[in-house]
């Protein structure tokens, strides 16, 4: 027990902790199939197709062939991702690869629809606060909460809705 | 035949051209109240007949066309590039939109249709269909002056004319190939019908939402339609595409799925106008919007704009395309400013946490999932304008970007019926949601314990974990939504004293829009799970001699033989496979790959084994030159039939919704307390 108490002990053990969850984070990324079939699928087929590489399955097609031959060579060879990525690029152009990178103006594509996403949420929260702020709302839904400023058949259809609307009413009775 | 068509298409435009222009003048005559020589009440009148003209005269083009096909009449180039004799008689029936003319010309009859059956029921409200029949005449213009001018569908062949045509596209030569084209077209081209309306009561400033009632149930079947449409498709291209998917972001299947989520923001926050006045001025661009996005798709279908499997070829009427665009969104931007005033909204919203704000950020969220589509459709153009460089925008930017809206879309596919009109207190949400969150969370400890798990060999697996949050998801909006039947049915079984199912069934009736919506959403859920299923999707492809196995999954296939077929339109090569699991034969599948005698182009037919739980789906993809072997591409795609399933589900909830409640006596007063207009007059005043 008192050589679990030594500094030299605590440190291995973390050490050894911290090398047993990076093992368990790259189990199986030095796979080849696993990597071949990933990669593939960030790969267009370039014959025109549109589809990626890992899918064209059509008949006769002039350059899954090859193409799959570069991306096991690559593999093989071991490459990174990127390495194999960029002899591609360099090879049939920036329409190899099945999206946009992410640097340069291509990070843009990834970017823009979350920022709409924020702004729009954003948007919506600010207009609904600003409507239970305004003052004329609330003088519009006083109004509205004034059974004599209402005629007669607006209130049916208000109660109408209520008893439609309303969970504590029964749903739709 | 081709002189009676040509002959007919001319007449058409004559007909929709007058009824463009003597509508517009009987409609500016009323509305300004200026003497005239001729009554503007008849006037209108003239143009409405002619705008029931033009649909006889569109039908007659078509005929021709359909005729020619039959006959075999290879004098007209468009019968000799999209038909052959051997082709049954189905798919000669398919050539009619099989090729941009053709399409072009039944796009113009479906219109005429629409146009037809709202012009018959105009005394439903005189004056605003006067002004939605002109609206949609002058769209009737547009592709009649294209079929006339830039893609006649009758021009002659030059030259000595061939014995025999090209034949039809041997993708096109499926059965959901018959069927799926005018589905979608009948969703694109009916969302022009609500389009109309919403522009004409905008520019006579209608008085009430009344408009929007009348257009409801055309909204709704445009929407049906042009979902069962996109549906067909993906199972088209799952069934014939032969790479086991059925959804690969091409442009076309993404211009075909963005009016869809515009027109569901729209059947959506339209419900806000009609029960409280409010978002008037953002119904009104939804649905320009959702049309206008129809005329992109059909941009991007046709000038070749970007590069898809399914466009048509490259052509000179994406400029005519663009144009009509650009005069629509000027007339509606015009008539939005001039009349803006009459869109005050009635309400506002009182709380952040209500249905009327989950239907906003429905909204929101169905409009951001448009943004994403069309953003990913159009960065290639954007990227080769800025940088000179075209990229590629494919699936895996698809599947990272617009699959965490979809799941968000769900999450409040589900919060959204809990919450209450106008305002809703701690208690309410703590009651309504605790059922649907434990349901949430014990899916996510099922799925783990099933080994559905945000990681694989201790890496992060994207597909996984976006399956674990639908499947949780999934589970979370079930159980609301059932929550809610449940709750009304109770009350109703309390009441009369029935069972349940007679209590859920009398509910349903009673307020039919609102519980057939329901089952939409239920469906909606169904296929979210399906789409799940495709994250744990396993394939494995072998060369197979006689007796050589396959294994994939549970399953063992072995190829016992090969054999052939013809016929006058192709030649077909079975591989024999046996399925066994467990060591006990099951059944045989024979994937099939076929040569078209026509255009010598080959094909191949997918054999699928469909269950519950999975597809097994089988591929011929050819011979080892080599050695003469089949080479045998299988899948094992886990509940893709849920798929499937789910478009049914939405189509009955749909139709459920289509029908009217039960109740009489509370439905009457409800028209009586909302009908402001008098009618069915044509008068002016506005």
């Amino acid at each position: 027990m008192g050589a679990f108490r030594s500094p030299g002990i605590w440190m291995k053990t973390a050490q050894a902790a911290v090398l047993a969850v990076c093992m368990c984070f790259t189990l199986g990324a030095s796979d080849a199939s696993t990597r071949f079939d990933r990669l593939s699928h960030r790969l267009m087929c370039t014959c025109g197709c549109a589809q990626l590489l890992g899918e064209c399955d059509h008949y006769g097609c002039p350059d899954r062939g090859q193409e799959a031959q570069e991306l096991n060579a690559g593999i093989a060879a071991g490459s990174a991702d990127q390495e194999i990525f960029d002899s591609f690029v360099a090879r049939y152009g920036a329409t190899v690869l099945a999206a946009p990178t992410t640097h340069g103006f291509d990070l843009v594509a990834w970017i823009a629809p979350f920022l709409v996403l924020a702004a729009g949420l954003l948007g919506t929260v600010l207009l609904v606060r600003r409507w239970k702020t305004n003052p004329a709302v609330a003088q519009t839904a006083a109004a509205a909460s004034d059974p004599a400023a209402i005629d007669p058949a607006a209130k049916a259809l208000r109660e109408q809705i209520r008893r439609e609307t309303d969970f504590d009413g029964g749903a739709g009775l | 035949m081709a002189t009676f068509g040509s002959l007919a298409l001319v007449l058409a435009l004559a007909l929709a051209a007058y009824n463009l222009f003597a509508g517009t003048i009987a409609l500016r005559l009323l509305a300004t109240g200026h003497p005239a020589r001729i009554s503007p009440e008849r006037l209108a009148d003239t143009a409405r007949r002619a705008g029931i003209a033009g649909f006889y005269a569109v039908t007659a083009a078509a005929f021709a066309l359909v005729w020619s096909v039959f006959t075999n009449d290879f004098s007209i180039t468009y019968i000799l590039e999209h038909s052959n004799r051997a082709l049954p008689a189905a798919y000669k029936f398919a050539a009619l939109w099989s090729g941009q003319e053709g399409s072009l010309l039944l796009w113009a009859w479906l219109l005429g249709t629409y146009g037809f059956v709202l012009r018959l029921m105009h005394k439903t409200d005189v004056k605003l269909y006067a002004y939605a029949g002109t609206i949609l005449a002058g769209i009737q213009v547009f592709f009649l002056a294209v079929l006339n001018f830039a893609a006649p569908p009758f021009s002659l062949f030059r030259g000595a004319i061939p014995p025999d045509g090209n034949g039809l596209n041997p993708l096109l030569q499926y059965p959901e190939m018959v069927i799926h084209p005018p589905m979608l077209y009948l969703g694109y081209v009916g969302f022009s019908v609500p389009f109309a309306f919403a522009l004409g009561a905008l520019m006579m400033r209608y008085p009430g939402e009344k408009w929007i009632r009348i257009t409801r149930s055309w909204t709704m079947v445009t929407w049906l339609f042009l979902t069962v449409g996109i549906f067909l498709g993906m199972h088209w291209a799952y069934a014939v595409l032969g790479w086991g998917g059925y959804w690969g972001w091409d442009p076309v299947e993404n211009a075909s799925f963005m009016p869809w989520l515009t027109g569901t923001a729209f059947l959506h926050s339209v419900m806000m106008q009609e029960k409280k006045g409010m978002m008037k001025s953002w119904n009104v661009w939804l649905i320009f919007s959702t049309f206008l996005l129809t005329m992109l798709g059909t941009l991007l279908t046709r000038a070749g704009l970007v590069s898809s499997v399914h466009a048509f070829a490259q052509s000179s009427i994406g400029s005519w395309f663009v144009t009509f665009m650009c005069i629509v969104a000027a007339v509606c931007i015009f008539t939005y400013v001039l009349q803006r005033s009459h869109l005050k909204t009635e309400h506002q919203l009182e709380s952040l946490v209500s249905r009327e704000s989950s239907f906003l950020f429905n909204n929101l969220v169905l409009l951001t999932a448009c943004f994403v589509i069309l953003w990913g459709t159009l960065f290639p153009i954007l990227s080769e304008y800025v940088q000179g460089t075209k990229v590629t925008v494919g699936a895996p930017w698809y599947n990272k970007v617009a699959v965490p809206v979809g799941l968000f879309l769900l999450f409040l596919t589900g919060v959204g019926p809990l919450l209450p009109w106008r305002a809703t207190s701690l208690r309410s949400i703590r009651r309504n949601f605790v059922i649907p969150v434990i349901a949430l969370w014990a899916m996510v400890v099922v799925c783990l314990v099933a080994g559905v798990r945000p990681w694989t060999d201790g890496a992060f697996d994207a597909g996984n974990f976006y399956a674990l949050v639908a499947f949780a998801l999934a589970a979370g909006v079930l159980t609301a939504i059932l929550s809610e039947f449940l709750r009304g049915a109770g009350v109703i079984s309390r009441q009369t004293h029935r069972n349940i199912l007679s209590a859920t069934w009398l509910l349903t009736r009673r307020n039919t829009r609102r519980y057939g919506g329901y089952i939409v959403h239920i469906g909606v859920v169904v296929i979210v799970i399906g789409l799940a299923g495709a994250a744990f999707n396993r394939n494995q492809e072998q060369e197979l001699a006689l007796h050589d196995k396959l294994v994939i999954g549970p399953y063992s296939l072995e190829q016992v033989g090969a054999t052939q077929d013809t016929n006058p339109n192709y030649d077909s090569d079975y591989a024999l496979l046996d399925v066994y699991k467990n060591g006990k034969k099951l059944f045989q599948m024979a994937p099939e790959k076929r040569v078209y005698a026509a255009s010598g182009q080959p094909q191949t037919m997918v054999a699928i084994h469909s269950l519950p739980t999975w597809d097994l789906y089988v591929v011929y993809e050819g011979t080892n030159p080599g050695t003469g072997q089949p080479i045998i591409k299988a899948f094992l795609n886990p509940l893709v039939s849920w798929i499937w399933a789910g478009l049914v589900i939405i189509v009955f909830g749909t139709l459920v919704a289509l029908v009217p409640n039960l109740s009489s006596a509370t439905a009457a007063p409800r028209v009586a307390a909302r009908s402001t207009v008098p009618e069915p007059v044509l008068k002016g005043g506005d």
